[in-house]
């Protein structure tokens, strides 16, 4: 049973010359961790906002078919009802980290549902242990890190606890410590939690290892769904994605006649490779 | 243009008696201040009641914060003062009216500069105001640094272009401003936006029934300072009424030069 | 060519963001400024086209010190494109947008129809000269920020986080576009956190850290050495990681790139063979 489940969306924005998504249809099983990608332009934020209710809620358009998350139609449900259900991560943690104090901001999602208080207390501190920022709670979130206001502004969605998380670039503004950092607790809240992630990223080479499906978007349909190591040919590479560079360099090498066993997604798997083809 | 006179307005978080007052027994002080200084109009008395402010703003530890306030009224300050004494009032009256601005304005400045938009909000809140209205108004509140420290990247990028803000005649000067007030608009509109989104899909409107995490509660202390305050406002009317103020009178005078008096 | 001497900054209030630095740049090299958040990458930057004055120090661009100049006059021959192209869009057409500087600057009209035709064509623009900046996507307002700084032609150009929100493709371009500033003798200095990116640039480093330089090298020295990357927040590119694992099969540490990469591993193999 699909915990998301697109047939046939399309989705045009008020005023534009063409839609921005035409004919997607896909289904996400609970507890998958999937990577959406794609060069600029071709949907992907577009699907994050019907995905949460923005749009049609927010975006007003053209929306023909139909998507279902966690069996609510989002057609005929309010971002509001939508967000205990499934919530949004954005680029910026600038932009959605508006207290003045962390907890506050936590406590935003909660408050908002209309919760009794000591439900509130209870799930600020589990979304902050579970960030890994319960020492920061007092602070302002414009004294924290870009890594540690990304961490507040996921422990901000968690609290709501719902199940599919999406998460729109998150590593845009970080630094490359703080990006493999955030992944990791992204992954945690995936593999402990049983969260269903939805990843949109540019940065194939980090969150490969991380994904079990990545499916790929070009002027608003998906063309490519499947394992990375699925995805990462050539097709890929003519869309222009980033593939990862170790995948890159094992197309060429192939290019190059080099046989191997499996195309490499990762470091990991792309130093076994070359000790296999060293040793041959 | 000097982006310090938000400085005088902006919150800063410091350990002191006066930013730790429940925001509604530290408004009704500032409204205290603020009646007892609409009340009069004698030097002496507006001369005591601005230098009631001096102990809070000791125990607030804001010195520098409030004299810089202070600082940028000057010029509406000035001009206070022209445009009494130069229409006919006496240079007592013009000064005495000035400083019930800068009164006023300093006192506003304190309340702001000890008040996190965070506490504002929720005394709005628990006084039963609409959550939206509480919430627009500290969140623009919240904003008002943020979108200065944008005002500054817009300078910056703009004079890294040539722009020249300290050149040219009045108009050319005017007109200098264009390239940074439509990029600090269009930049406050698209951060907005995506406030706006990131609130929505907090579930923002949810439920009309909130119950926030932290509540104010008001204690000893602050309805100590109520207290005082009633009884600050209570004495300046009966002196109003009642007690004969003594008045300056320094013989300065506009010449008649001009046709209106 | 663009030297700091024992350069410090301050804000006014606040601690130091710049604690001595001593740095020289010479006309037409290629160099990547890198460090964490708040290590005073931009702030540095900021120093070298009179935006900001040293607290204690000297900066002197061209032999000119900062001092005895303004943002005006070394905006000429120090172009800074900023971050967020939104903090400095603002005209009603693109054609606009580009005209400014120069009008600024005091060009004559027909000087200034020229510059902006040829800028709008190298950087593949024309289209777009009459559209409003404000409807053109992400990508294309990033690009129109960076023509409104080339319109003028300033020796030394300045790119800061020039990757960001950037997809593959653009970031494919924007590195053929600095090789090609880079031969026409530009000094072109970018600030980056894109430790792939930089890899495959290959510039020279100038490292970072709470407002001091930790390293100085070319990026093959600093993208291996994991002690620096770590004191910076930064980690090893792909290949850089690749080849730092497999060095004890023969394999040259100092390799970050892909293309010397698969040279790399080609040789291996063929030694074999």
């Amino acid at each position: 049973m699909s915990i998301v489940q697109a047939n046939h969306l399309s989705f045009t924005y008020t005023g534009a010359s063409k839609p921005s998504i035409e004919d997607i249809s896909i289904g996400i099983a609970p507890g998958e961790f999937v990577v959406l990608t794609g060069p600029s332009g071709c949907g992907k934020t577009t699907i994050c906002r019907c995905l949460n209710g923005l749009i049609p809620n927010f975006y007003s358009g053209d929306f023909a078919g139909e998507l279902i998350v966690d069996g609510m139609s989002v057609k005929q449900h309010t971002t509001a009802e939508l967000a205990p259900h499934v919530g949004m991560v954005f680029q910026n943690p600038e932009n959605q980290l508006f207290s003045l104090s962390v907890e506050r901001d936590v406590a935003f999602g909660p408050e908002n549902l209309g919760l009794r208080r000591e439900e509130t207390r209870k799930r600020v501190d589990w979304a902050l242990d579970v960030t890994g920022i319960s020492p920061l709670k007092d602070k302002p979130p414009y004294e924290l890190s870009g890594g540690q206001q990304q961490r507040a502004a996921i422990a901000a969605v968690l609290a709501m606890q719902p199940k599919v998380m999406i998460l729109d670039e998150p590593t845009s503004f970080l630094d490359p410590k703080s990006a493999l950092e955030i992944l990791e607790v992204i992954s945690d809240l995936n593999k402990k939690l049983g969260i269903t992630i939805i990843l949109v990223e540019h940065r194939l080479d980090i969150v490969s290892k991380h994904a079990n499906r990545v499916v790929v978007m070009d002027n608003g349909r998906i063309v490519l769904d499947g394992t990375p190591k699925d995805v990462y040919g050539e097709h890929a590479r003519l869309i222009g994605i980033g593939l990862p560079r170790v995948t890159t360099l094992f197309n060429l090498l192939q290019r190059d006649g080099i046989r191997f066993a499996e195309t490499p997604t990762t470091v990991d798997e792309a130093v076994d490779v070359v000790r296999k083809m060293l040793i041959r | 243009m000097s982006l310090k006179v938000f400085d005088g307005f902006k919150f800063a978080k410091l350990p002191t008696p006066i930013h730790n007052m429940d925001p509604r027994a530290k408004f009704i002080m500032t409204m205290g201040i603020f009646a007892a200084a609409l009340m009069f109009q004698n030097i002496y008395a507006l001369i005591i009641i601005f230098l009631i402010q001096l102990p809070i703003v000791y125990a607030s530890r804001s010195w520098r914060k409030w004299a810089g306030s202070m600082r940028a009224g000057l010029l509406l300050a000035v001009l206070i003062f022209v445009m009494n004494f130069v229409f006919g009032s006496t240079f007592v009256f013009s000064a005495a009216m000035t400083l019930r601005f800068v009164t006023l304005m300093s006192t506003f400045s304190l309340f702001f500069m000890t008040t996190s938009p965070d506490d504002l909000g929720l005394a709005l809140e628990q006084t039963h105001v609409p959550y939206t209205l509480s919430f627009t108004f500290t969140t623009s509140v919240r904003l008002v640094p943020t979108m200065a420290l944008d005002a500054q990247t817009v300078i910056d990028a703009q004079r890294s272009r040539g722009l020249e803000l300290d050149r040219g005649n009045f108009m050319k000067r005017i007109r200098n401003y264009i390239p940074i007030l439509i990029p600090l608009i269009v930049s406050a509109i698209r951060r907005s936006i995506e406030l706006a989104e990131a609130l929505e899909s907090r579930g923002f409107g949810a439920s009309p029934n909130r119950q926030p995490l932290i509540v104010l509660r008001m204690k000893a202390t602050d309805y100590l300072v109520v207290t005082l305050t009633i009884l600050m406002v209570t004495l300046a009317v009966y002196v109003y009424f009642y007690v004969p103020l003594p008045i300056l009178d320094i013989p300065i005078k506009m010449p008649k030069i001009f046709p209106w008096f | 060519m663009i030297q700091t001497e024992g350069l410090k900054f301050a804000y006014p209030g606040s601690p130091e963001v710049l604690r001595g630095i001593d740095l020289e740049i010479n006309d037409g090299e290629f160099v990547a400024i890198m460090g964490e958040n708040g290590a005073g990458k931009t702030t540095l930057v900021k120093t070298f086209n009179g935006l900001l004055m040293p607290s204690s120090g000297r900066v002197k661009v061209d032999g000119t010190d900062t001092h005895d100049s303004s943002v005006a006059k070394l905006s000429r021959d120090v172009g800074l494109v900023f971050q967020n192209p939104d903090h400095q869009l603002f005209s009603e057409t693109v054609r606009e947008e580009l005209a400014f500087s120069l009008r600024n600057f005091g060009y004559e009209e027909d000087t200034i129809d020229r510059r902006v035709a040829s800028i709008l064509e190298t950087l593949d623009l024309t289209r777009y000269a009459q559209s409003s900046p404000f409807v053109l996507s992400g990508g294309e307002r990033k690009r129109v920020a960076l023509a409104a700084v080339l319109v003028w032609n300033p020796k030394h150009i300045i790119l800061d986080e020039p990757t960001i929100g950037q997809d593959y493709q653009q970031k494919d371009r924007l590195r053929n576009f600095i090789v090609q500033l880079s031969a026409q003798g530009k000094t072109v200095i970018i600030i980056s956190h894109d430790v792939e990116f930089v890899a495959e640039c290959k510039p020279r480093i100038i490292l970072l850290s709470r407002g001091l330089v930790i390293g100085d090298r070319p990026a093959e020295d600093i993208l291996t050495d994991e002690a620096l990357l770590d004191r910076a927040s930064l980690t090893r590119p792909q290949i850089g990681a690749l080849m730092h694992q497999l060095r004890n099969y023969g394999l040259p540490e100092r390799t970050i790139d892909v293309y010397s990469a698969e040279q790399a591993i080609l040789n291996a193999l063929g030694r074999k063979e």
